[in-house]
């Protein structure tokens, strides 16, 4: 598959790198890409499929016409007019067809994935049955509900659930990824993919997709823009140029009668140029290109949206629902202070803190060994090095680890829980310093997590016991989320943070990571209550989930993106799934929808800019011999007539090839506010839309002069 | 004091009394339109009309009470005309025949108020005034309620209904146009405009020759002509007769009459929608359009720019008076055709090759900048809606426009509004011009004479009513497809603001966020002006070289 | 018969009902009370400014009127009407001066009918008043917009004075002194142009002696 591989989870920050997979250089797509579609393109002339395109199905008719003018009375100019009308038909389906093709070389690669695999499906599979029956289906027979049986090296024959057993998989054949995952029965992580591959173990599976609807089977008809409907947004669009399409041909078909008053009228393939300059071609032939080309940029992302309208709906997203841990701060807790009390020296501490976390396995505990290295310059000792050092684990009983150390003076270390170490500390016989409450309320207080270490030491003098000090760990908030928020904002988008923890320490972290608002202690039901709450208010929402009990706010939310990691229900009630599972990807997706209906936008005004310098053009050329006052028009000095007509065609074609990868890429989105956005294209599209034709249509003439016919 | 500088303080005087009555005015409107309680005249009116006047109306509701006021209208007038010879006041003129009759019924009852006729020799008084007058009451107010229904769906939330179309038009009728027509009506006798029942007069003059001077209720006629943008002059000179516009000072007291309603219908709007700024920006665009049609006019009449008739006389006085001079016709004539009311005290035909084709380009543009009483906001509302789509989707939202969102039903409805008047003017100039009867109706050659056909239809399909009068624009053939192109021109664009009202009402708002695309900002005005300018650029350019441009590179 | 009629004939019925009750309304009781008012308040106006002369109206003061020799010779058809030496002439109308016939000559500014219109009348006027054509002023070359403008500018007031004063026997200067109590400059200094009215300047005039 030719796809970088991405690490699921992986923090993506805001970047704005695409993917370079059927890219030429620079970006554009691939010359063989377009070489590809070519067929593809030409059999797009067929007027029964172009028809659903009203304005190059004008400008089809217009070359049909032009053809049977030009066999009729050929000369240069009408077979030049005709080839050029031509070319706009297959240029503006080229782009459709390299877009779709793009998807298509995606489709491939996921079709050799659903090679026929036989299922081992178990009869009357009960939970707990020991021997159950097991009768080999073609998976394509399999149905909802079935139980089917997968051992270590076979294909998951279906999506479905794991009802049974524990298995590490590799999804790589619809995530690119080559890292196994591990799947289980119960909770979360039990949803299995058909076509992904059982690594080790045994699992029972329950169907729960009919088959040829599976995620695979969706997911290609997706890429391939099989079940590709029209958008809303796209929908009004369609209306607005059809109805300039239908000025503009009245326009002309109104033209003859009017220049008859003067007798200048004009030959029909001259208004048949007129036409097809004056409609809005160059969006109407980039306009199928740029939505495709927006669903592929999210499956470039490796996420998949079950619609357009989902995609369309990211961009007008108001408010974000992210999740705290894994979108805002690193999973885990970090080590950010040592706090020694009581008079203990600060290196005392630390070398108390090292020697309790060096078999402290976890994120936490190494991340006390680093800090303690880093600050103290303590060499991490490695476990063997300690004399008579026994570790003590950490369990949920004493809510402590630590380490004994043996010698003349036995000495025990212990971190842990606040209330856990000072009660240990005090059956000890020690009184813990006063300053340990303050300290240890002031760090819960700023959303961190205390951790408290005490010692023993027991030697001649008998026991003594004592708090040596606080361990400050705190969540670590991703670096540039503060900075993405802050773009957020400016796109007037509401970012609010879903956590578990108490509302004391969301706000602290609410506060530091830079997110609008927060809900702690969030149960399912609040979410939903927030979810509904917000569009009451006439907001669009988007949230990320995994678990069965998100499954109803991701229905509900307007934009629901499923981690692939997640449930069968999760990734059904959803209207996207990412298959990184990485939830910070929630803020490209919307940068993604903006950034396809800004290009939308851009190419309009673009195209509809474009007739005022195609006007300087024609008019003169038709109208200078029976109205000489309008040579005057020909601002651009043209050569003649013809030389006139031909280069505006020309360009109006020209410009279509020429604007073919802007369309695939989707024109450069920076966040910011709408006028700034707006400022920004308008001056960009609108007046690059007035200026350019004027210079385009110039340097064509300046070459079709030349031709024997238009002199 | 020289010209020019006399010239600027007249202008500067309009517009500041206009400004002044900006804020009472459209308060006044904005209270009249969401007013809760009935005068008791008006529940008189609706017990003895048979109407409710308490039922809110879907907007279907709403649109079959306005078309069927609107046929019983033409369908009375019609009557009037033809029979005015059995009235009581007809001062001896005959019946008005049937093509000419269906003409004028139309066009007072779309606002347009097109003249084909010659009011001295062909109406009675009272044909004029409870034929005539009554629809100029009538199709102000009604187009004041359409946009009305309009405002009501950007601001209302979640609901089928837009207001009730017989207390809209009722209340407009007597809280605003009634009283503002009395007062004004006064002012003009005042300045010297004639208001009795005299017929004509035959007189000996100074030299012993002989003179008919003519009467008639003149003033009352002239106030709510211009008030309500309706144009229909009471003699064939209109507002140049002596006895409708008798000084110079009466003049500015017209224009302002014919601006005040539309300028003060964005207060009314920005009012309804609860933010001043967006009336705001919606008068930044009508005033910057006037504005610079008035400066392209005024400087094209005042130096003779391509004219050689006005080179010839050494100024461009052919077809003004001189009481009025080039700068008060100028500022009329600008005025006039953009606000579809079409009353002129100028010949229009006469003026130079730039500033008449201004005055036609005016017209196209859609009556907007201010446009006509209601029609001018409706209007521009809906270039707003295309211009916001367009813009809407640059900054990367499904676009809004105070807080609603324009989808397909939203386009079709503003996509079929913008297409409806070009179709009419483009197919009707071209009919005429593909027609050797129709073709031969001008007074002018070359492209000044295509210009008048053009301008007919122009002014016809935006029920302006104004006209290069040179066309000989009686007869079948253009009472026809005028009257047609009147009928269209005013009630299909009305469906589908009605529609689009029903569309929006419907909608539960969007609230606002940095993300929203701002409609009261300089940039928004910028945009809304570069949107209707593009847009009828784009549609006219090759009809207006072919006359107006043509002639004006000559 | 009692059958509730279809709504839409009810709704048509209901409309011709308003109509009339507005037509009532706006259509007579309101120009009635105008009228009233205006007749009231100032009727002179209301009535048409009329100019009497011995009792009998000669014209309106805003009505232009044509100051032509008549009864000497009587016109050939298509011959024009020449103008009367002893009274100051108005500009050129299009309709003659007829009130029933308002209206401007609508003739373009490129028209050559104009501009022949144009230069005959400079040939015409200037021999007329015996002064340089290149004197003769704009408003007396054109038609103005309703073809009954009664005002003239001061220019052309002034070029017919010593015609007028000649043709009736009277002082240039006497005559100087009427134009000039009869020259109205801008209503408030801004408003218009400064005019002539022809009208009453030459009721004036045949107050004269």
């Amino acid at each position: 598959m030719p796809r970088t591989a991405r690490r699921p989870g992986r923090p993506h920050g805001p970047k704005k790198t695409t993917d370079r997979s059927h890219r030429g250089p620079g970006g554009l797509p691939d010359p063989a890409l377009f070489r590809h579609a070519l067929p593809g393109a030409c059999r797009k002339l067929d007027p029964r499929t172009l028809y659903r395109n009203p304005v190059m199905f004008v400008v089809e008719v217009g070359a049909v016409l032009t053809t049977a003018l030009a066999i009729e009375d050929p000369s240069v100019f009408s077979w030049l007019i005709t080839v050029w009308l031509w070319a706009t038909v297959v240029f503006a389906n080229l782009a459709e067809a390299v877009a779709e093709g793009r998807g298509k070389a995606q489709a491939d690669t996921l079709r050799r994935t659903r090679t026929a695999t036989t299922a081992r499906r178990l009869v009357d599979w009960r939970p707990g049955s020991r021997r159950p029956e097991e009768r080999p289906v073609p998976a394509a027979e399999l149905t909802l509900g079935d139980h089917v049986v997968v051992e270590a090296g076979q294909t998951i024959p279906g999506d479905g659930d794991i009802v049974e057993g524990i298995a590490s998989v590799d999804e790589s054949a619809i995530t690119g990824e080559s890292a196994p995952v591990i799947r289980e029965s119960g909770g979360d992580r039990s949803a299995v993919t058909g076509g992904t591959r059982v690594l080790s173990d045994r699992i029972v599976v329950r169907i729960t997709s009919r088959p040829g609807e599976t995620f695979i089977d969706r997911m290609i008809a997706l890429v391939e823009g099989a079940a590709r409907q029209k958008t809303p947004n796209e929908i009004a669009l369609n209306i607005l140029l059809a109805s300039l399409t239908i000025v503009f041909l009245l326009v002309v078909v109104t033209l003859q009668s009017l220049a008859g008053y003067g007798r200048a009228q004009q030959p029909l393939v001259v208004l048949v140029a007129l036409a097809v300059a004056l409609i809005p071609t160059t969006i109407g032939a980039l306009l199928s290109a740029i939505g495709i080309a927006g669903m592929d940029r999210l499956v470039q992302r490796n996420v998949l949206a079950m619609s357009g309208r989902a995609v369309e709906a990211a961009g007008d997203v108001d408010t974000l629902l992210l999740d705290k841990t894994g979108t805002i701060t690193l999973g885990n807790r970090e080590a950010a202070e040592l706090i020694p009390v009581g008079g203990t020296e600060p290196l005392a501490l630390a070398d108390a803190a090292q020697l309790s976390s060096l078999a402290d396995e976890t994120p936490e505990g190494r991340s006390i060994v680093v800090l303690t290295k880093e600050r103290h310059q303590l060499r991490a000792r490695a476990e063997g090095e300690l004399a008579h050092a026994e570790f003590v684990p950490f369990t949920a009983q004493t809510r402590m680890s630590g380490v004994d150390l043996g010698g003349e003076d036995a000495r025990q270390l212990r971190k842990g829980a606040a209330t856990a170490v000072i009660e240990w500390v005090r059956d000890n016989g020690g009184q813990p310093a006063d300053e340990v409450g303050p300290v240890v309320d002031g760090i819960a207080a700023g959303g961190g997590t205390p951790l408290v270490v005490g010692e023993t030491i027991t030697g001649g003098a008998g026991t003594t016991a004592r708090v040596l000090g606080v361990i400050h760990l705190k969540d670590v908030v991703k670096e540039g989320m503060r900075e993405r928020f802050e773009e957020l904002r400016r796109m007037g988008i509401r970012t609010v943070m879903i956590t578990g923890d108490n509302p004391k320490t969301a706000r602290a972290i609410a506060r530091e990571a830079g997110v609008d608002d927060f809900l702690a202690e969030a149960t399912p039901e609040d979410k939903m209550a927030l979810i509904k709450r917000e569009q009451a208010g006439g907001k669009l929402v988007a949230m990320t989930g995994d678990g069965t009990n998100d499954a109803p706010a991701l229905a509900q939310a307007d934009v629901g993106v499923a981690m692939n990691t997640g449930t069968s229900a999760a990734k059904e009630a959803g209207n996207m799934v990412d298959l990184d599972s990485n939830p910070t990807k929630l803020i490209e997706i919307v940068e993604i929808g903006k950034q396809l209906l800004i290009t939308r936008g851009a190419l309009t005004t673009f195209s509809i800019a474009n007739d005022v310098a195609k006007y300087f053009a024609i008019i003169p050329a038709m109208f200078a011999v029976a109205y000489p006052s309008l040579a005057k028009l020909n601002i651009m000095g043209l050569h003649s007539p013809e030389s006139a007509i031909t280069s505006a065609i020309v360009f109006n074609a020209l410009i279509i090839v020429a604007l073919i990868p802007l369309a695939l890429r989707g024109v450069r989105y920076r966040p910011a506010s709408a006028a700034g956005l707006l400022g920004r294209n308008l001056s960009l599209y609108g007046l690059g839309g007035l200026v350019l034709p004027f210079v385009g249509i110039k340097l064509i003439d300046l070459i079709v002069q030349f031709l024997p016919g238009l002199r | 004091m020289g010209a020019t500088l006399a010239g600027w303080l007249q202008i500067l005087l309009l517009v500041s009394v206009l400004a002044a009555s900006y804020r009472p005015l459209g308060d006044l409107l904005a209270r009249t339109l969401t007013d809760r309680g009935h005068w008791r005249v008006e529940r008189a009116l609706y017990r003895l009309g048979g109407v409710d006047g308490d039922a809110d109306q879907t907007w279907p509701g709403y649109l079959r009470s306005l078309l069927a006021f609107a046929a019983v209208s033409v369908l009375f007038l019609y009557g009037f005309l033809r029979l005015q010879n059995h009235l009581p006041l007809s001062i001896g003129m005959p019946p008005v025949p049937a093509d000419g009759a269906f003409n004028t019924a139309v066009s007072f009852a779309t606002n347009t108020n097109w003249q084909w006729y010659s009011g001295e020799t062909t109406l009675g008084h009272l044909a004029q005034m409870a034929g005539l007058a009554v629809q100029n009451f009538l199709s102000a107010a009604m187009g004041i309620a359409v946009a009305a229904a309009l405002l009501r769906g950007f601001t209302r939330r979640q609901t089928d209904r837009v207001g009730n179309f017989w207390t809209d038009l009722t209340r407009i009728t007597v809280r605003v146009l009634l009283p503002l027509a009395f007062v004004f009506a006064i002012v003009l006798v005042a300045g010297g405009a004639i208001q009795n029942f005299h017929g004509v007069r035959e007189i000996t003059t100074l030299s012993g020759d002989t003179q008919a001077l003519t009467g008639g209720p003149v003033a009352s006629q002239e106030a709510i002509k211009q008030l309500g943008t309706n144009g229909g002059g009471f003699y064939a000179a209109n507002s140049a007769h002596p006895f409708e516009n008798p000084t110079a000072l009466t003049n500015i007291i017209e224009i302002y009459l014919l601006l005040v309603i539309p300028v003060s219908l964005p207060r009314a709007f920005g009012r309804l929608v609860g933010d001043q700024r967006q009336g705001y920006a919606i008068l930044t665009v009508m005033v910057l359009i006037w504005a610079v049609s008035v400066a392209i006019v005024t400087a094209n009449e005042v130096h003779g720019a391509g004219s050689p008739a006005g080179h010839a006389a050494g100024g461009m006085l052919e077809g003004k008076e001189q009481r009025l001079g080039v700068w008060a016709s100028a500022l009329f004539a600008v005025s006039t055709t953009l606000t579809s009311c079409g009353a002129v005290n100028s010949a229009h035909d006469s003026f130079t090759p730039g500033g008449g084709g201004m005055l036609i380009f005016n017209m196209l543009l859609g009556e907007i900048a201010p446009g006509g009483v209601g029609s001018g906001l409706y209007g521009i509302l809906v270039l707003a809606v295309v211009a916001v789509f367009v813009a809407g989707l640059m900054v990367g939202r499904t676009p809004e426009y105070l807080g609603k969102k324009l989808g397909g039903r939203e386009m079709k409805f503003a996509s079929l509004y913008i297409l409806t008047t070009p179709a009419l003017v483009l197919v009707g100039t071209a009919s005429a011009m593909a027609s050797r009867g129709a073709r031969a109706k001008v007074l002018n050659t070359g492209e000044h004479g295509y210009s008048e056909i053009l301008y007919a239809f122009g002014s016809a399909a935006n029920n302006n009513g104004s006209a290069f009068a040179g066309l000989a624009a009686g007869g079948t053939w253009y009472n026809t497809a005028l009257g047609l192109a009147m009928l269209f021109g005013r009630f299909l664009p009305i469906v589908f603001v009605l529609a689009l009202a029903g569309s929006l009402a419907r909608q539960r708002p969007v609230p606002v966020t940095a993300g929203t695309l701002p409609t009261h900002r300089p940039q928004f005005v910028g945009l809304l002006v570069g949107v209707v300018l593009i847009i009828v650029g784009l549609t006219y350019f090759p009809a207006l070289s072919l006359g107006p441009i043509a002639e004006a590179l000559s | 018969m009692t059958r509730p009629l279809p709504t839409w004939i009810r709704l048509h019925l209901s409309s011709l009902r308003m109509l009339l009750l507005f037509t009532a309304l706006t259509g007579l009781l309101y120009p009635l009370a105008v009228t009233g008012a205006a007749q009231a308040l100032f009727g002179h106006e209301a009535n048409g400014s009329r100019i009497e002369r011995n009792g009998a109206v000669v014209g309106s003061s805003l009505l232009g009127q044509r100051f032509d020799l008549r009864g000497k010779s009587p016109h050939q058809p298509g011959e024009r009407p020449r103008p009367d030496p002893r009274w100051f002439q108005p500009r050129p109308s299009a309709g003659g001066y007829d009130p029933l016939a308002s209206g401007a000559s609508n003739l373009g500014p490129r028209s050559g009918r104009l501009l022949a219109a144009i230069d005959r009348r400079r040939t015409d006027i200037a021999r007329f008043n015996h002064v340089d054509p290149a004197t003769v002023p704009a408003d007396a070359l054109t038609a103005g917009g309703s073809g009954l403008d009664p005002h003239i500018s001061r220019a052309y007031a002034r070029l017919q004075t010593a015609r007028v004063a000649r043709a009736r026997g009277l002082s240039k200067t006497a005559v100087d002194a009427l134009v000039n109590a009869h020259l109205q400059s801008r209503i408030l200094g801004f408003l218009g142009e400064e005019r002539v009215n022809v009208v009453e300047l030459n009721a004036a005039l045949s107050r004269m002696r």
